[in-house]
């Protein structure tokens, strides 16, 4: 019950927060700010709750579960459940949620409600995929949480705006189609050899299938998480999405957004279709380190700040990959932890950003410049995050990379060779941030207010965040571990036989 | 004739009698809310005469008419959109002068014939049934008569399907000299009975039939009209167009196809994949290049008709259930856009300019809320009706395994995001006074229009968001065809 109290209470402060504008243009940022804070006060009790329970999905490994019939004719139902990995992510969606919310406190002064209603609502349809287990429940807020982000970009992001906002929209849901299809195909396939049409989870869980079979089925996820995550040669959407947007709205991509791509892989891509996955490892791994370089290698051309910005994602989230598909334990849990710091760290960097422009209307490095002097507290938490960014060990960043190498380099060893490299490349692009934007001379003069109060209080609980994640990561580790385990036990090809047997 | 089959008739013959009411008003004096009165009178009854014929079907009356829960369902489908454009027309009419009185008629006539349409079992039935559709729809086009573009719109449709039912009459009368009989019931019969039968003059036949049905359904290659008329014909007339005469056809198709066991012939269903492949690349693809809103959505209904042809090749239990769902989201999303569409226009032009809308979210923030809804709907986005009919249209395709034509669904709906995100980015952009090409509207907005849009959303939502009542219904009627 509480999953659900979760999801409604995010749709619910969203479409209050837009009635409500009319009494002020205060109200909705603190109607939203409120509904967030409770959300994200249930998400830590149920975390502590929780603390001690191991999570093997199935009747009940799961931390807290909800399901209902919905649509009979189809065998789907309203199934919610949380384990170990689904909280970790509904706790850093809240959290990212917050600070989206905090960030836009002076950017947006325009059609406030609508705004904070479409805040709401991406925020609620990301809660649902991290929380669905029924394939189709989790197909429709994959879909659910593209049209208030369409709308977000189109309606309040910078210069180019239409153009990046029907990019993305056309590039995800065209992806998102092919998921469904996969989908299909996996449920029906399952109905000819049960007679029982379902899209649970649970259920579909080790569905035999020929290996062709299984390849396409699971290309067409893949299709749809890798344009999420995004994987080089499908991210192109990313920049111009992450550009034009406004800082909630990069904010909301990058920190929560890639990560649905991510958490796709490793609850349904790899443990629906393990077969396939294996096979189509060496391919996933591949194309983790290409984006990792060229990625890095994009970050370093750019002159705008947002779109230096964007492309580290890109590299960032290379990492990822590589961990998922590597598919050992340790560079799984590396996996996990790069989403949340990569999240955090650049949550921060588009907040920054957002910052600056909101103050000087320009991220073009080129103009920037010596701004150090005039802004002390905006230097240090910019230098702050340009190492938690390129690895800095002590931070979440440094932790989650080390972790996916290690885990990888018993996998293949070129590849964690080459993947290497991309922390070299981060290096580079990261003190060129600082360089470009702090040091130097102070070409156009420029001379903005330091970061206020409501900033440093947001930029603060990121820095902590990160900090306990580098030196204490352990909590976090542990919670993913079960949940982790169980997706290797139902991805083990020993599990495949038995099942096989005993159907 | 015996009392059942009166009772079972009931809608039709409460129609009729409607029309007949309208004809003897308006001969002795012309009022405009009472001809809309009686209409939507008689809409109402005869949607409450569906139920008294409930209690009676299956039942063939003679061998022309079959009223069983099919019909009655599609029945009530039509009625629904008749009245839903009857109170769109009465808001679209009430600002101009003029005889306004005969549309009423008219869409009676046409939605008698739509009747008749879902309920034949015989080919006798079949023509009556689409000339009295046709024939009402030819005046309803180009009622407005001194507007330039409705006559156009008119006159094309009146040629071009005079050629088709011309094909379609020919293509039966082939069909007959073959298999000696005009009752969908005992061709399968007949069938299955005569080993000599020439075949090639029953696939000439049957062809000939595609392409009379195919001009009703609006789909590539027999498409060309539909741009034209949906421009040109006023806004209610256009969404009557858009949504009963289609579904009409498409239930007949089906019933047709089970009934006669025409999915057995490879070439026909062959045939008819390559017009839903044709139809679904070429009706987005064109939709693309218009900017005018009605154009728009003339061409995003091929595509949706070639959706539609998907679940019916998929065939099997699933086909017509996913083909009744699938027209439900239809018509419901249909008669929303095109009830936008007639609202925001006045008593000079329809709202059919792209520019109408711009900046429409700032100035009728409902309206463009609805009409964002509807298009999102179209596009076959989650929380929409047209979602679940997407979802259903594909498992229909995908059990059957019809791979190809379930990736052009997708590719197509991927290219239709463009145009319906096009609008929608006007819609929601600032709106500039700047050099106006066209003029802007004074549209008036009655109460009875708002209702009606207000009722269709909500309708959108409850079919995307809580399917498993009207499921249940459509697998109770829909489903017990073949």
């Amino acid at each position: 019950m509480i999953l659900c109290w979760l999801i409604l209470i995010c749709l619910a402060g969203g479409l209050l927060a837009w009635l409500i504008e009319r009494r002020g243009p205060q109200w909705p940022r603190w109607i939203a700010l409120g509904a967030l804070t409770l959300d994200l006060v249930l998400a830590l009790g149920l975390w502590l709750w929780h603390r001690e329970v191991g999570a093997l999905p199935g009747a009940s490994g799961w931390m807290a579960e909800l399901s209902w019939p919905w649509i009979p004719r189809f065998g789907i139902r309203l199934h919610l459940a949380v384990d170990g990995l689904s909280l970790l992510m509904v706790v850093l969606t809240l959290f990212i949620g917050i600070l989206a919310v905090v960030i836009s406190w002076t950017e947006i002064q325009d059609r406030v409600g609508l705004f904070h209603l479409n805040v709401m609502w991406v925020l609620a349809g990301i809660l649902g995929v991290f929380l669905a287990v029924d394939l189709f429940l989790f197909y429709f807020f994959w879909e659910m949480m593209l049209i208030p982000m369409y709308f977000l970009i189109a309606v309040w992001g910078h210069e180019n705006r239409i153009y990046a906002a029907i990019k993305f929209f056309i590039f995800t849901q065209a992806s998102g189609l092919l998921m469904l299809i996969a989908i299909l195909g996996l449920s029906i396939i399952h109905y000819q050899q049960t007679g029982t049409l379902t899209f649970d989870y649970g259920d579909l869980l080790g569905t035999p299938l020929t290996p062709a079979t299984g390849m396409w089925l699971m290309l067409g996820f893949f299709a749809a998480f890798a344009v999420k995550l995004p994987a080089v040669p499908l991210h192109t959407w990313l920049p111009d999405a992450h550009t034009e947007a406004p800082t909630a709205g990069s904010v909301i991509l990058a920190g929560l957004l890639l990560k649905t791509g991510a958490y796709g892989l490793l609850r349904f891509a790899i443990p629906l279709f393990p077969e396939a996955a294996r096979t189509f490892a060496p391919v996933a791994m591949g194309l983790g380190v290409v984006s990792i370089l060229y990625g890095a290698l994009l970050a370093f051309a750019q002159t705008d700040l947002k779109r230096l910005v964007a492309y580290t994602s890109v590299s960032h989230l290379g990492f990822v990959l590589l961990g998922i598909y590597a598919w050992q334990e340790l560079a799984l849990q590396g996996a996990v932890m790069q989403m949340i710091a990569h999240g955090i760290s650049t949550g921060a960097l588009f907040m920054l950003v957002g910052a600056l422009q909101e103050r000087i209307h320009t991220r073009d490095m080129q103009r920037l410049g010596g701004l150090w002097s005039v802004v002390p507290r905006m230097g240090g938490v910019g230098l702050f995050f340009a190492m938690a960014s390129l690895g800095l060990p002590g931070l979440g960043n440094f932790v989650a990379e080390f972790l996916v190498l290690v885990g990888a380099y018993r996998v293949s060893v070129p590849m964690t060779v080459l993947a290497t490299l991309g922390l070299v490349a981060a290096t580079v692009y990261s003190l060129r941030i600082v360089q470009r934007t702090f040091h130097g001379e102070n070409l156009g003069g420029w001379a903005p207010a330091d970061l206020t109060t409501r900033e440093m209080a947001a930029f603060g609980a990121m820095i902590l965040a990160l900090v306990w994640l580098g030196f204490y990561p352990r909590p976090v580790l542990n919670t993913a571990e079960p949940a982790l385990k169980s997706l290797q036990v139902i991805a083990a090809p020993a599990a495949r036989v038995a099942w096989k047997e005993h159907p | 004739m015996t009392a059942a089959d009166l009772i079972v008739l009931s809608p039709l013959v409460v129609i009729a009698a409607a029309s007949v009411l309208v004809l003897l008003l308006i001969a002795v004096r012309r009022h405009h809310a009472s001809a809309v009165g009686v209409a939507l009178f008689g809409f109402l009854v005869a949607g409450a005469a569906l139920f008294v014929a409930a209690a009676e079907v299956p039942r063939a009356v003679a061998p022309l008419l079959v009223v069983d829960l099919y019909a009655l369902f599609f029945m009530g489908l039509i009625l629904a959109a008749g009245f839903t454009v009857t109170v769109l027309a009465a808001g679209y009419m009430g600002g101009r002068g003029g005889q306004r009185e005969e549309l009423y008629l008219l869409l009676l006539l046409a939605t008698l014939g739509c009747l008749v349409l879902v309920a034949s079992s015989h080919f006798v039935s079949l023509f009556l049934g689409l000339e009295l559709l046709t024939v009402s729809l030819y005046v309803m086009i180009a009622y407005p008569r001194t507007d330039r573009r409705a006559l156009e719109a008119g006159v094309k449709y009146l040629i071009l399907a005079a050629a088709s039912s011309a094909f379609l009459l020919f293509g039966m009368a082939l069909v007959y000299a073959e298999l000696g009989t005009m009752e969908f019931g005992r061709m399968a019969a007949v069938l299955t009975i005569r080993v000599n039968l020439d075949q090639r003059l029953l696939l000439a036949g049957l062809a000939m039939m595609v392409t009379g049905i195919g001009f009703k359904l609006a789909v590539v290659p027999f498409h060309m009209w539909t741009p034209d008329v949906y421009e040109g014909a006023p806004a209610p007339v256009t969404a009557f167009v858009a949504t009963a005469s289609k579904g009409a056809m498409f239930a007949l198709l089906l019933r047709y196809f089970i009934e006669t066991d025409a999915y057995a012939y490879r070439p026909i269903l062959l045939a008819f994949g390559a017009i839903a492949i044709t139809s679904m690349i070429a009706g987005n693809l064109l939709a693309l290049m218009q900017d005018n809103v009605k154009r728009i959505l003339a061409y995003s209904s091929i595509a949706h008709l070639g959706y539609l042809l998907v679940a019916f090749l998929a065939g099997g239990a699933w086909a017509v259930e996913a083909a009744a769902y699938y027209l439900v989201a239809y018509f419901v999303t249909m008669l929303g856009a095109f009830g936008v569409v007639t609202v925001l226009s006045d008593r000079r032009r329809d709202a059919d300019a792209l520019a109408d809308y711009r900046g429409l979210f700032w100035s009728r923030p409902w309206l463009a809320v609805i009409f964002t809804a509807m298009l999102l709907s179209l596009a076959g986005i989650p929380l929409t009706a047209g979602f679940v009919g997407k979802f259903y249209v594909l498992a229909a395709g995908v059990g059957s395994a019809l791979w190809t034509l379930v990736v052009v669904l997708v590719v197509g709906s991927a290219i239709g995001l463009y145009y319906y995100l096009r609008i929608v980015v006007v819609m929601f952009a600032p709106a500039t006074p700047g050099p106006e090409e066209t003029p802007a509207l004074a549209p008036v907005f009655p109460v009875a229009g708002r209702v009606v849009l207000a009722v269709l959303t909500l309708l959108l939502a409850w079919f995307g968001v809580y399917p498993a009542p009207l499921m249940r219904l459509i697998q109770a009627t829909v489903a017990h065809l073949g």
